[in-house]
């Protein structure tokens, strides 16, 4: 499958396996930073704010828990596009974010 | 003798010639603990056959600040105590006998606040041409923190950059539009458009690309934008190309930067060197106030940075650029076609992105440089790389980089949106192998050939770059660690 959204990061690759969206969780948790879940139905190139899903996970401790938190998102939001972002608050900066979440049929590129 | 009056003199001024090192001159003070609010420079000085070093020294010191040839009876009207740069240490060359390095400290008051040219016109002005000395290289330099708080720095930094793309945890990827010079500005925006579509964050006009009468620069302006915005909207994912506003007047390239602005372009191009320091902190300024990235080219460095006995060494070129300011500067590949030493490029990448910056003499950084919050610019590496050099470039410079492919992009069988797929999914494939705890460098191979099997444009580019390699040796080396 081709992706027709190639917005963040990774999304030139193959969408990816659970274990493989575990890796990047463990990642995140094992550098310090904060894991988030963002959703939109609108992910236009300027559309710099998705919808948290629930604040940063600010406590999570294994990449289950993240993982938990993305399917509830999945159950809540059908049909859109779901985002993992990580925050470094010491370098008050986001510095990791990759769609885990498509939409089964993507609307066609514009142009 | 006598005065024009013809009485004995009544003055102590002696005129005459004494040496630039006499103790009661201050140039040489071998005892010398500098402060903290001093400018401190490291100079490579050879000097002519018979002057002794610390002769040359002292007059190096006292040349780029308050001294000159011979005694003025001026001189007893101030205090050259507060105004005399001091020579407090020379250390020998492994090695080499006809070349020391000499440091120098200069006092704060011999600078203007957040005037480079001021600085520069004294550190490097007529010293340089000083015939005492048969070759002058200014090594590095420590800008005390008080001088550096009355510079702007970056327009954005690093971190603003990445939120105003939206672009987190992977280097950038771009490349330079070719051929150089002789493109339609319909055409060059075709160029533009293909290589932002397949996978480009940004491309990039060459250095010497302006108004020519090829392609006028509100006609590359106009098709570019077009080609940036049309990709935009196809991949859902925001793009840039740097458009080179260098000009002949500050006026023009106002004027060219505004209507870059005006057509939504998120990032300019200046060429620092060639355009001057005054010019290149002006547009700094404009970019900050204008919310436009602020791309500099260093066309003009090699002329200053590559002879190893004389001129300025890169480090110092790039700390000025980041000390007036833009978001991103050229610094070498270590892998590619350009100059670039591994220790030393590591070293300037540094000086370019980190807060505090230790002396460490193996990546040729002679002073702690503590930056405070002046924020980090993006080095850009760029010069005959191409897709099999992915794992070792993000393990050199991790993901606060711009990757810049030209010849690696537009040089595909099947055309520049195929090589920027390639290059954009060799490198997603080495962030995630990293980020899941591969070694780069090692399994870099693997991972490539792993990413080809569902990405037929980089099949065809690993291919098509197999076996190329640039492996001559550089020009510019770090000196030989001292013995210990």
């Amino acid at each position: 499958m081709t992706n027709t959204l190639r917005t963040e990061t990774f999304s030139y690759l193959p969408p990816m396996t659970e274990a493989q969206v575990l890796a990047q969780i463990n990642h995140i948790l094992v550098n310090g930073w904060i894991p988030g879940i963002e959703y939109t139905y609108r992910p236009d190139p300027h559309n710099s704010f998705w919808n948290f899903y629930e604040l940063p996970l600010f406590d999570a401790k294994a990449p289950e828990d993240v993982m938990e938190a993305v399917n509830a998102c999945r159950a809540a939001h059908p049909g859109a596009y779901i985002k993992l972002t990580g925050y470094d608050n010491k370098r008050q900066a986001q510095v990791l974010a990759f769609v885990v979440e498509r939409p089964a049929e993507e609307a066609p590129a514009a142009g | 003798m006598s005065t024009p009056n013809g009485n004995a003199p009544r003055s102590h001024f002696k005129a005459g010639v004494v040496e630039y090192s006499s103790a009661d001159r201050f140039y040489y003070d071998p005892g010398y603990t500098p402060k903290d609010t001093e400018l401190l420079a490291a100079f490579r000085i050879t000097p002519q056959a018979g002057v002794p070093w610390e002769e040359a020294a002292a007059a190096v010191a006292a040349e780029s600040s308050s001294g000159t040839w011979t005694t003025v009876w001026s001189d007893l009207l101030t205090d050259q105590a507060r105004y005399a740069g001091r020579t407090y240490r020379i250390e020998s060359v492994p090695g080499r006998d006809d070349q020391f390095i000499a440091y120098i400290a200069y006092p704060l008051d011999l600078f203007e606040e957040g005037s480079m040219p001021n600085l520069l016109s004294s550190i490097v002005g007529n010293v340089f041409g000083f015939k005492a000395i048969r070759a002058l290289r200014l090594e590095d330099l420590r800008i005390p923190t008080v001088l550096l708080a009355t510079f702007g720095g970056p327009p954005h930094g690093i971190q603003v950059e990445r939120d105003m793309l939206n672009k987190y945890g992977r280097p950038l990827l771009g490349a330079t539009m070719k051929p150089k010079l002789g493109l339609s500005a319909k055409n060059y925006g075709r160029v533009v458009y293909e290589a932002l579509r397949g996978g480009l964050d940004f491309t990039k006009d060459d250095e010497n690309i302006t108004s020519q009468p090829f392609m006028r620069w509100r006609d590359r302006f106009s098709f570019v934008m077009e080609a940036v915005l049309k990709a935009e909207a196809e991949t859902g994912e925001r793009k840039g190309h740097y458009l080179n506003v260098t000009a002949g007047t500050m006026e023009e390239m106002y004027k060219r930067a505004e209507t870059a602005k005006a057509f939504g372009a998120p990032i300019i191009m200046v060429d620092y060197l060639t355009v001057g320091f005054t010019a290149f902190a002006s547009l700094t300024n404009w970019c900050r106030d204008n919310g436009v990235l602020l791309h500099a080219h260093r066309a003009m460095h090699a002329v200053m940075d590559r002879q190893p006995n004389h001129g300025i060494h890169w480090r110092v070129l790039a700390k000025w650029c980041r000390v007036v300011g833009a978001d991103h500067v050229h610094n070498g590949t270590v892998v590619g076609k350009l100059e670039g030493e591994r220790g030393s490029t590591l070293g300037s990448t540094d000086l370019l992105r980190e807060r505090y910056v230790e002396r460490d003499l193996a990546r040729g950084i002679y002073f702690d440089q503590d930056w405070l919050s002046m924020p980090g610019m993006l080095p850009v590496a760029s010069g005959g790389i191409h897709v099999w050099h992915m794992p070792e470039l993000l393990d050199i410079f991790g993901d606060d980089v711009i990757l810049q492919f030209g010849g690696g992009t537009l040089g595909h069988p099947w055309g520049s949106a195929a090589g920027a797929e390639a290059n954009r999914v060799a490198l997603e494939a080495c962030v995630q192998a990293r980020n899941e705890g591969r070694e780069l460098v090692r399994e870099g191979p693997d991972i490539l050939r792993a990413a080809a099997a569902h990405s037929p444009a980089l099949r065809v580019a690993l291919e098509t770059w197999k076996d190329i390699t640039f492996n001559f040796d550089t020009v510019d080396k770090l000196d030989a660690p001292q013995e210990a």
